[in-house]
């Protein structure tokens, strides 16, 4: 090729509205690390949270990548369950304790099926961290009010106590968590102790009246709006099942949040958590690199396809 | 790419399935041959009819891009039952050695370069962990050498030139390859191109050949149709987000679809894969697989929720991807090459172009 058309090529090729570009091959070195290499791990404690919902905590079974794992609060990983499959889920347990790292896994389907029959000793596969995650540095000095449903509850414990461990760096924080039935309740060996500490206001909730509970009955929503937490220098953090998600960034929008105020996390189908296999696109976004936390600014910017 | 002007070469029809096995002593070669209607690519075979030019039914992707491989198997240690129990011992495959995909349409060498940012990683340029690289596609990348075959001609579904090629570029080939009478001319543009070109029977192309080789060039970029003007195609990307929620258009654009996928696995610039499992209790493989957009269960959630449950909604995503989101993150440049296989082969006659220029101009209208 002559230095003319070539130059004329590279010049077509890189120009907006054309094809594929030319430019050099990719590189390839041969000790690239494989991002699909999960890393061998130990459960060491099962925890059974309700009827459908179990959490597991893990250790890698390399010493040094235990040591030197690095994550931050909201960012997921996947578990393999080799021969089933690999499925995401948050790392729940926050960066600031890092004895072991925690996933919550509610059955579902295929893989989390085969989850559900962990015991400790059991080895799993693990791919993490993926993904990006809250935005907590820009959070400090405000307000903080979660609201969780469900499984939903997982991200925001993450975030939760990573801030109790960095408690001075926030404002008010307050917890809003919801659930169909008392059984329902994840995390119930933790919730004593987040109603009763004073760096911490909890409200508990289920949809409808059950026998021995003490804590509010009704739907998420609605007790936000009973709580209205004031929206000036707060930022709400929530995350459930679509249709409590719908209802609450309503409420929210009612009591005065502006988009930029309301994080949550994005749900996708997905595969290789790495922004390569093309399954968790929302527009040019995917859901696995760019989030899975975004921010309701951020969404009313991307395509509807929720 | 080097800046010295590479020599092109002859070589006669009668040697070119002796340079071809030479080439096949140092690498698995991938030429197309006739197979029933259709013409695929195989590793060179006795018969394989080299000397007629072939337009293959199928992209070469699955050359860097295997229909299915292994990204490791896996075997349990120890009496073990369960998916859990025991120990595991993971083993990633060895590579394999070079390959040659000879007799290439200059479209599908340039679909690898659409390919190439996805692989390295580009897209994930924000990813917290740090970018994401494929070694399985990149090892093949760096150890296959492409030999473009010039088209004669293009066919009515061809559309290279809306997006940048032609039926003789040399974007991400190493050695372009033009029909002339009695043999191949062989010019090189790359240093692999031209390190190919070492063997007895590849013989100094002389002037006249070169200028036959130029002169085939021209007409075949004459016979292809009329191109819109690139500024406004490159309309697309703001169009096909315009159009997003006007689910009117893409019924009527979908309408005929009948989610088989055939456009995406023909598709030289379609690289969406699976990961599934598979064992026999004790020992299996974690595999990755071609998948296709248009199916429905591509994005079904293990809740029932699929947010693209309706064929236009698969429809719009396989567009929007190639000619708004793609360009959004890889720099405008379009993830379609203009092969027009997805257009050939669609049983129900879907033709990617029209949608395309149907959402510029319906976007416009609004
Ligand atoms: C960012 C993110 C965080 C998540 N965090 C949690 C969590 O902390 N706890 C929890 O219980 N669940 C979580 N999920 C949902 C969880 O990943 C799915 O329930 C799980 O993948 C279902 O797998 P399965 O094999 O049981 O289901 P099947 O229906 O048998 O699915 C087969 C395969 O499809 C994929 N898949 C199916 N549904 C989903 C889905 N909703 N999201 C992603 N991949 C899917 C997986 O690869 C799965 O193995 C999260 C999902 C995402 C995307
Ligand atoms: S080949 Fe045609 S009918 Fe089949 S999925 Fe593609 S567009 Fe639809
Ligand atoms: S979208 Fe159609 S025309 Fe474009 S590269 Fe794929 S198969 Fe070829
Ligand atoms: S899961 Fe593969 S691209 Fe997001």
């Amino acid at each position: 090729m002559s230095k003319a058309q070539s130059a004329a090529q590279s010049a077509a090729g890189t120009a907006p509205g054309k094809g594929p570009g030319p430019g050099a091959r990719p590189a390839f070195a041969g000790d690239l690390p494989n991002p699909y290499l999960p890393m061998p791990a130990t459960v060491i404690e099962v925890i059974n949270e309700s009827p459908s919902i179990k959490t597991f905590r893990l250790v890698l079974n390399d010493e040094r990548a235990m040591r030197d794992f690095h994550f931050e609060p909201g960012q997921v990983g996947q578990l393999s369950m080799f021969g089933v499959g690999e499925s995401t889920f948050v790392i729940n347990s926050p960066p600031t304790r890092k004895d072991y790292l925690q996933f919550s896994v509610m059955k579902a389907g295929e893989n989390t099926a085969a989850l559900h029959g962990l015991s400790a000793g059991d080895t799993v596969g693990v791919r993490a961290p993926l993904g990006n995650f809250f935005p907590y540095e820009s959070m400090k000095g405000k307000d903080i009010v979660f609201i969780g449903g469900g499984i939903g509850m997982a991200p925001l414990r993450t975030l939760l106590l990573f801030m109790l461990d960095t408690r001075k760096d926030y404002g008010r924080i307050r917890l809003l968590y919801g659930a169909r039935s008392p059984q329902d309740m994840a995390f119930s060996a933790e919730l004593p102790d987040w109603l009763v500490r004073g760096d911490l206001e909890t409200v508990l909730t289920i949809d409808r009246e059950a026998e021995g509970w003490e804590h509010k009955v009704g739907l998420i929503p609605n007790v936000l709006l009973e709580m209205a937490p004031a929206p000036e220098n707060c930022v709400a953090v929530t995350c459930g099942p679509p249709i409590m998600i719908k209802f609450t960034l309503q409420a929210l929008e009612k009591l005065g949040f502006a988009p930029e105020q309301i994080v949550t996390t994005l749900e996708k189908r997905m595969k290789c958590g790495i922004g390569i296999c093309g399954r968790c696109n929302i527009g040019d976004k995917y859901v696995c690199v760019d989030g899975p936390v975004f921010t309701l600014a951020q969404l009313k910017g991307m395509p509807n396809e929720l | 790419m080097s800046d010295r002007s590479f020599t092109p070469a002859f070589i006669s029809f009668k040697a070119l399935s002796g340079w071809l096995r030479a080439l096949a002593q140092k690498a698995t070669v991938h030429a197309p041959r006739r197979e029933g209607r259709a013409v695929v690519y195989r590793e060179l075979g006795d018969g394989q009819g080299l000397e007629s030019f072939l337009r293959p039914t199928e992209s070469a992707k699955h050359v860097l891009f295997p229909r299915s491989e292994a990204l490791f198997s896996f075997q349990r240690q120890g009496e073990a039952a369960g998916a859990a129990s025991g120990k595991i011992r993971l083993q990633e495959p060895e590579g394999e050695g070079p390959a040659i995909i000879f007799g290439a349409l200059s479209c599908d060498a340039r679909g690898f370069l659409s390919f190439d940012p996805v692989y390295d990683g580009c897209g994930t340029a924000q990813a917290v962990g740090g970018i994401a690289k494929d070694p399985y596609y990149l090892r093949r990348r760096a150890n296959t050498s492409i030999i473009v075959r010039a088209c004669k001609s293009a066919l009515n579904t061809c559309f290279c030139h809306w997006v940048g090629g032609g039926p003789a570029s040399t974007e991400g080939a190493d050695l372009l390859a033009t029909d002339l009478e009695g043999g191949l001319l062989l010019s090189p543009c790359s240093e692999a191109g031209a390190a190919l070109l070492e063997h007895p029977d590849c013989v100094p192309a002389l002037p006249e050949q070169i200028a036959a080789a130029a002169a085939l060039h021209a007409a075949a970029e004459r016979s292809l149709g009329e191109a819109p003007p690139a500024g406004e195609l490159a309309a697309s990307r703001a169009a096909l987000l315009a159009l997003f929620e006007n689910s009117e258009f893409w019924q009527r654009q979908s309408a005929q679809c009948l989610s088989c996928g055939a456009c995406t696995y023909l598709c030289p610039t379609c690289y969406c894969f699976n990961i599934t499992d598979e064992s026999n209790g004790i020992a299996g493989a974690r595999l990755r697989s071609w998948d296709s957009c248009m199916s429905a269960l591509f994005t079904l959630e293990a809740s029932g929720h699929n947010p693209r449950a309706a064929k236009a909604a698969r429809l719009k995503n396989r567009v929007g991807h190639k000619f708004s989101y793609y360009p959004a993150i890889h720099e405008g440049r379009f993830s379609c090459c203009g092969c027009g296989r997805c257009i050939k082969s669609c049983p129900s006659s879907v033709d990617i172009r029209k949608i395309v220029l149907a959402a510029i101009k319906e976007a416009a209208h609004v």
